[in-house]
């Protein structure tokens, strides 16, 4: 039951995340929404593996949180250089 | 070495926590995985001082606690912006410097802004931070923090 | 199961969903790329943390506690790098710090 009421929650949310990632007018906005999602999403494996009494599913989230992390900087590393090759500015201290 | 030993045993615990198998097949590749990962490891030179801050040893435990309580005490000063009519949000940037020495702390003391509802470091240097706040009160409260004393205190004292 | 530790995942896990909601909200309302940020950060903070407290109460001492703790350790230090990553292309790619150019900011 409370497991449903948490379900409920986050798909709200994403909901209202997913409306952002369209609407957003720069491409950070939709970056940032989609990484919001990504967060959600997580959530959402979270807590459907106990409502359907497989904790398998906690190996799922972990998978797309590592993947989502990937995901995001690429995305933004792409917008800010060009290119996904660039070693960047690396000042060692 | 010792370095790449415990590094070792740690991928190792990592990899039978997640699995919670223990036939032999499985054991083995765990422990064939965990002596790949740290030669590949090795070979990117990610593995230094900084990736591996074992020599804050536990003062960096206190610290967490306190952020949680800070985190969930901002979060709901900001759900309380987001939900009143009126949205009085007052966007701010404020800018100074973090009394960190080393490269560990600044990292924590940036990462702790942004995970604090409310602010955001948005450029980050040993001379300067650049923070921005959703309100005047929470970009000023940033600057020669609570958590920037507490920061520096575990970085120096061990 | 105790009845106190029910009652205290319910209500970290409600909580966890309201601060969702927010967050959520807070995404769609909040005007400027900036203040967005922050409603992201009610989300992952707040929201994704109590519901994983929740969670972990539920789990007891077992591997899906691990597991759960491994997710919670991901977007703890996860979650403020994208954020900083974000903010700091944002700003490199010429997204303005101030709107409405009248927040004053110190020195």
């Amino acid at each position: 039951m409370m497991f449903a009421v948490a379900a409920l929650a986050l798909l709200v949310a994403l909901g209202l995340a997913l409306a952002r990632a369209v609407a957003g007018p720069t491409v950070f906005d939709r970056a940032l929404a989609g990484n919001s999602i990504g967060t959600l999403a997580m959530m959402m494996l979270a807590v459907l593996g106990f409502l359907a009494g497989r904790p398998e599913f906690l190996d799922l989230a972990i998978l797309y949180g590592l993947l989502n992390v990937i995901g995001t900087i690429a995305v933004l590393k792409f917008f800010r250089v060009g290119d996904l090759g660039d070693p960047g500015e690396d000042p060692r201290p | 070495m010792l370095q790449r030993a415990i590094l070792f045993l740690l991928f190792y615990a990592f990899w039978i926590l997640m699995s919670g198998y223990f036939t032999p097949f499985l054991l083995g590749a765990g422990a064939a995985v965990s002596a790949a990962v740290v030669w590949f490891v090795r070979r990117m030179e990610v593995a230094d001082r900084e990736g591996h801050p074992v020599h804050l040893g536990w003062s960096a435990l206190g610290y967490w606690p306190w952020l949680v309580k800070e985190i969930l005490k901002s979060a709901i000063d900001v759900s309380k912006v987001i939900l009143d009519p009126r949205l009085p949000a007052s966007p701010t940037v404020v800018r100074f410097r973090p009394s960190q020495k080393t490269v560990v702390g600044l990292v924590t003391h940036a990462n702790s802004i942004t995970l604090t509802p409310g602010t955001l470091s948005v450029e980050v240097s040993p001379e300067r931070f650049v923070v921005h706040g959703l309100t005047r009160a929470s970009a000023q409260g940033a600057v020669d923090s609570e958590m920037d004393r507490r920061v520096a205190r575990f970085e120096g004292g061990r | 199961m105790s009845l106190a530790v029910e009652i205290a995942s319910w209500a970290l896990l409600l909580a966890g969903g309201a601060f969702c909601v927010i967050g959520g909200l807070g995404l769609v309302r909040l005007r400027g790329f900036f203040p967005r940020t922050h409603a992201s950060s009610v989300l992952d903070g707040g929201g994704a943390g109590l519901i994983l407290a929740g969670l972990l109460l539920q789990a007891g001492w077992t591997l899906v506690a691990v597991k759960l703790l491994v997710i919670g350790v991901l977007i703890f230090f996860a979650s403020p790098t994208a954020a900083h990553a974000l903010a700091n292309a944002a700003l490199a790619r010429g997204v303005k710090l101030e709107q409405d150019g009248e927040a004053p900011s110190k020195r």
